[in-house]
């Protein structure tokens, strides 16, 4: 029977959740890296028991781990693979170093802070890894301050894709309150050439050459925080999100507003449509019905909590506009939790899975689409992230 | 041998007990030693210092013979107590966050 296999990074480690096919009875195993932030673990689709993490910590910094025995053990890819008796790793914690060569760094000095003075980037730590979609060992990683790293290597050695930064727009790119951070990257299946990227505070790129040249996509976008709201860039996009069949239609949960485009991100128009607050972090499409898409609604400006303390998963069967409150199975009162961008991830299952994770430490399943919701653990640290495998 | 006391996640990191003891060629200063330390346990690189500035990271302090030497210019001599292995040269992660 096929199963699942839900990754979880929180504040203080990492859990791997799994269950077989029908989703009822769950194992949880962890904390991996006790006490490091994991902001994000991802497994490979062309080998789903290679998984990479990122664990980082504000004193010591950032480690790229892997493991390829589905989440048994892990490595630091960079050191080897000697293993220590506890299962930690003992390789060399990973090097992303900004591209600053002549011909492909220049002009990438600075970006603009919170006071609107230049500062130069500054590694700090990686958000989301994300493998390719063919090759277990080419991976992709995006990072604060906001820019886009390549390993071909399994996470030995990185890259910086300088093209991004270089652009021309990055001295206008500043941090949200998170910090400015490559958070979303989404590889094209049907074009190996296009990579959509989003950026707070900065907003929706792409490029349809591998990763050598970028342009903005945020045609469409208003936001009311920046001088010019209908800026080339600026935006505070939270999460894109596209079915793999259709990969020109993209939803996006931004710093107010659920947009989607039809033309590859070119343009953009609102589907905030009845949603009761159109702010929020996550967004995800089902894995079968590629205009049935999710959100959580969040109540801000600076709240972050569910409206009136209810947890709300909203659904729109319709591709955007018209949307139906999910509430059966989540807190309907005193539930002040927040789903981060990276929180949220469906499976392939026939009916199709839907999780997200909150900072309460709760990771909830639904496995009928949305009607129902149970939790699988109520107590981990905040949770930063969740992925989801689909098992054989 | 220099002795040098690190901190408990990176002693997990590296796979070492809560002391290592290190050779280090020519004159023991705080750069000298780090060196030494990241040539002997390679996934340490990054945790101290910055990988390409060799900055210490802000969270990070070095103490020995109970004086505080995080700003210490990194090629400074450190005390002939640290030097003959006396005292330990101390790594610690700040009391902050949570």
């Amino acid at each position: 029977m096929s199963g699942v296999r839900v990754l979880v990074g929180t504040r203080k480690g990492a859990f791997l959740l799994t269950s077989d096919g029908t989703r009822k009875k769950w194992k949880v195993d962890g904390p991996h890296f006790m006490g490091w932030e994991i902001y994000h673990l991802k497994g490979s689709p062309a080998e789903p028991n290679r998984i990479y993490a990122s664990q980082c910590s504000s004193w010591f910094g950032q480690v790229i781990q892997r493991s390829d025995d589905g989440g048994k053990t892990w490595q630091a890819p960079g050191g080897g693979v000697t293993m220590s008796p506890d299962g930690m790793p003992m390789g060399e914690s990973n090097k992303f170093v900004y591209d600053a060569s002549p011909e492909t760094g220049k002009p990438l000095t600075t970006h603009q802070h919170y006071d609107g003075t230049q500062r130069p980037w500054e590694f700090k730590r990686v958000w989301h890894l994300e493998p390719s979609l063919t090759d277990p060992d080419t991976v992709y990683a995006g990072v604060e301050d906001a820019a886009l790293f390549r390993s071909t290597d399994g996470g030995r050695t990185w890259q910086e894709l300088a093209g991004l930064r270089g652009h021309g727009t990055g001295p206008q790119w500043q941090p949200g309150a998170g910090g400015m951070c490559l958070h979303t990257i989404l590889l094209d299946p049907k074009d190996p050439a296009r990579i959509f990227i989003a950026i707070s505070s900065a907003g929706a790129f792409r490029t349809d050459d591998g990763g050598t040249t970028w342009r903005p996509i945020n045609k469409g976008l208003k936001s009311e925080y920046i001088p010019d709201p209908a800026a080339e860039v600026g935006h505070c996009v939270h999460r894109i999100a596209f079915h793999p069949s259709r990969p020109n239609v993209l939803f996006m949960q931004k710093h107010w507003d659920v947009m989607r485009s039809d033309d590859a991100g070119d343009s953009w128009r609102e589907v905030s449509g009845n949603l009761p607050t159109d702010f929020g972090f996550v967004i995800d499409v089902h894995a079968h019905e590629p205009d049935t898409v999710y959100v959580v609604p969040i109540k801000s400006d600076s709240e972050h909590v569910p409206p009136g303390g209810r947890l709300r998963v909203y659904r729109s069967r319709s591709g955007g506009n018209e949307w139906e409150a999910l509430k059966k199975g989540l807190p309907q009162r005193n539930c002040y939790v927040n789903v981060l961008r990276d929180a949220m991830a469906v499976d392939s299952l026939d009916k199709c899975g839907i999780y997200f994770g909150t900072t309460g430490g709760q990771v909830y399943a639904s496995a009928d689409a949305g009607d129902s919701w149970k939790p699988i653990v109520r107590d981990l640290p905040a949770v930063l992230s969740v992925e989801v495998q689909t098992l054989p | 041998m220099i002795r040098v006391v690190l901190p408990p996640h990176l002693r997990t990191l590296a796979n070492v007990s809560r002391e290592v003891a290190l050779r280090v060629e020519g004159p023991v200063t705080q750069g000298a030693v780090l060196d030494a330390l990241e040539a002997r346990y390679p996934m340490l690189r990054g945790t101290i210092r910055d990988h390409v500035t060799k900055r210490r990271r802000p969270f990070v302090r070095f103490f020995a013979c109970r004086e505080d030497l995080s700003h210490e210019l990194p090629d400074a001599p450190l005390p002939e107590a640290v030097a003959t292995g006396a005292e330990p040269f101390l790594v610690i992660g700040a009391i902050a966050g949570g």
